[in-house]
């Protein structure tokens, strides 16, 4: 690309600041997502990664103010897109973004697709929603291009998804969130649902569309192979905070890790390796429902100390690499608070 | 999917000759005959049997049934009536296709009514749309058709003297019997599409439409409505066929010449040959309205269709 490099790689297309969520239900109020800060630069890839329940999808949510609508609330902070807040815009301005310059791959491709409508009618829709004056014919070779461009025969697209496998209705949900040439790409999970072959296929595929299209992507994801193989940078999300956040360089080449991300890199088996066993982290991720006072990871952290379970860490950074622990804090005290 | 419908409408052949044996096995071990109902309580014993024989009805159970299976499928006669001594087609047809008419006309204003209700109230959950129109059809769902019907009789004839309270001379006397027959459904259908609406919102592909940047109201009718749409369908089949047959109340209470209360009237006559023609037409009618809601359902999801399609090819 012959971009004038040096200026549009530092852009930052979106910026979530301070962002709170929470899941009000009868019951009890769940802190989903907690005070996170989150940048994506233009053309770049930002991994969220984290395990079951951190609030990835939620985070996700929020960015295109779709959560539930009973109970799903967000409590503070901003979210900018291109320099406007998304919590502030009107619903005609988000609509008009949703599947145009933001768009999203949901986390089940099997659930995400209506089954009374041929997948040609799922994503001309999207096509003839931001471009109304659009003549039918170019809206059908739109579409046409873009199922090719994701590696499915255009002559399919009179039929319907239950016709489809999984790795095709995933390939097609992708159909419908790129055809608009969205400036912010969010994948959830993309792959999660597919068997490996197939998800090397996607991920392929996905990498290969953003260099052609300059999408910003978000990579949402508790797959750190994954993310070595597609992202530009990381955030490590844990209870819903941003523990740990940095390129990819730092994630995987640095010494200093939070403990939790230490545990993540454990978790996956190493072929290289002669055990063949997964190291799970021990114990249960905190309720966040009922958060505890200090570090949410200190209960199941290795080297907890008594300031873990009394106060909450604050970050510290090195350049670009950001951490949230009391190991690090109270040993490199002149770089405390150096990100906020 | 032609050689399903086919498949469909052979079934019709041993229903029919279930009917006629049930409703024949049954008159068989209830108590009273035509002749004495007919002639009247002092009637001699030997003049009542002799009416009997005429009218056929002593022979045994099983030679009647089968006597009458082979006039039905060899002649296409439906016999004679014992009480009217007129052949029991014309006299059931006229009727039968009244009772069908009122029904069509009932089941479409019960969709009307309910279906919209039933959606605003999903949509609106929690707001007055749903409150109001749900607890309105809650105590509708609590009180009997009847009353609803004398109700309407009281306020529109009695009180206000706008509508005619008996015959079917004319439109406006349909306006109070199809209200009648209308409304209690009506209350169904709205609980029946609201639930179903509920269960469709909450899907995945609904939150894709409107991550697509689709405006609620597509979101709505195009992407959550057509999916909720099969058990209604469903629910409206079962909503005419009941209004068919089982509009006897409103018949009798409006005075109208329906099928059900044609068949109940001749209940205490034992008038076994309209009985049975009259309930056989009322099965076949059934099977068929249960045969269109299959096909509106191979229309409406492309996998039920997709089911049809493979049986074909076997
Ligand atoms: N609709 C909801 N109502 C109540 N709580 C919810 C709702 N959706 C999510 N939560 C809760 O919010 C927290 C964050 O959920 P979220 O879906 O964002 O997690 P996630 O990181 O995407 O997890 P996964 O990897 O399993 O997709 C979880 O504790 C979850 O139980
Ligand atoms: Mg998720």
């Amino acid at each position: 690309m012959s971009r004038n490099e040096t200026d549009k790689t530092k852009e930052t297309i979106l910026e979530i600041k301070d962002l709170k969520v929470i899941y009000q239900t009868d019951a009890e109020v769940i802190e989903a997502v907690n005070h996170i800060d989150l940048n994506i630069l233009r053309g770049r890839t930002l991994g969220l990664v984290g395990e079951t329940g951190a609030g990835k999808t939620t985070t996700a949510l929020s960015i295109l103010r779709l959560l539930p609508e009973m109970t799903g609330k967000i409590r503070g902070g901003s979210i900018f897109f291109e320099g406007h807040n998304l919590l502030e815009v009107d619903e005609n301005w988000m609509r008009a973004l949703r599947g145009n310059a933001i768009s999203m791959v949901f986390q089940d491709p099997m659930s995400s697709l209506n089954p009374v409508l041929t997948i040609g009618e799922q994503i001309s829709e999207v096509i003839r929603l931001h471009e109304p004056d659009l003549p039918r014919r170019e809206v059908e070779e739109k579409v046409d291009s873009t199922l090719n461009l994701v590696g499915i025969p255009a002559s399919r697209k009179a039929e319907y998804p239950h016709q489809f496998s999984g790795g095709m209705k995933q390939r097609v949900v992708i159909a419908m969130a790129i055809c608009c040439e969205p400036a912010l790409l969010i994948a959830d999970e993309p792959t999660t649902a597919l068997d490996v072959t197939i998800q090397a296929q996607v991920l392929a595929m996905m990498s290969d569309l953003k260099h052609r299209l300059g999408t910003s992507m978000l990579m949402i994801t508790h797959d750190l192979g994954i993310v070595a193989q597609t992202c530009d940078d990381v955030a490590v999300m844990y209870a819903g905070e941003i523990i740990e956040a940095g390129t990819v360089e730092d994630i995987f080449l640095n010494e200093q890790h939070h403990p939790y991300t230490t545990g993540l890199f454990q978790s996956i088996p190493d072929i290289n390796k002669k055990s063949d066993r997964l190291k799970p982290i021990p114990g249960l991720m905190a309720d966040p429902a009922n958060l505890p006072k200090g570090c949410a990871f200190a209960p199941r952290c290795g080297q907890c100390r008594e300031i873990c379970t009394k106060e909450h860490p604050v970050l510290t950074a090195w350049g670009t690499h950001q951490l949230r622990c009391h190991l690090f804090a109270s040993s490199e005290k002149e770089q405390e608070r150096g990100a906020e | 999917m032609y050689k399903y419908i086919l498949k469909r409408l052979l079934f019709l052949i041993p229903t029919i000759l279930g009917v006629t044996f049930i409703i024949y096995a049954v008159m068989n071990i209830t108590p009273g005959d035509p002749g004495r109902a007919i002639l009247g309580a002092n009637a001699m014993q030997a003049d009542v049997d002799a009416y009997n024989h005429m009218l056929g009805y002593d022979l045994p159970f099983l030679q009647k049934f089968v006597n009458y299976v082979q006039d039905l499928f060899l002649k296409g006669d439906f016999g004679i009536s014992y009480f009217t001594k007129q052949p029991v087609f014309a006299e059931i047809w006229p009727r039968y296709g009244f009772s069908v008419r009122l029904a069509l006309m009932g089941a479409l204003l019960s969709a009307v009514i309910g279906i919209p209700l039933g959606i605003y109230a999903a949509v609106k959950q929690y707001s007055l749309w749903d409150t109001v129109p749900s607890v309105i059809s809650f105590l509708i769902a609590a009180i009997p058709g009847f009353v609803v019907g004398m109700l309407l009789l009281y306020i529109f004839a009695l009180k206000l003297n706008w509508l005619p309270s008996y015959g079917a001379s004319s439109l406006r006397h349909y306006i109070m019997p199809m209200l009648a027959l209308a409304i209690p459904p009506a209350a169904q259908n709205m609980r029946f599409t609201k639930s179903s609406m509920l269960e469709s919102i909450r899907q995945d592909y609904v939150r894709t439409a409107r991550a697509k940047g689709a405006p609620e109201r597509t979101v709505i009718w195009k992407h959550a409505l057509k999916n909720a749409m099969l058990p209604v369908v469903t629910q409206m089949g079962l909503t005419l066929g009941a209004l068919i047959a089982g509009a006897v109340v409103v018949e009798k209470l409006f005075s109208l010449p329906g099928i059900g209360s044609l068949i109940v009237d001749r209940i205490p006559f034992k008038d076994e040959p309209v009985i049975i023609g009259g309930t056989i037409l009322l099965s076949v009618c059934f099977a068929v309205i249960m045969l269109v809601v299959d096909v509106i359902y191979a229309f409406i999801d492309p996998r039920i269709k997709a089911k049809y399609v493979k049986m074909k090819g076997k």
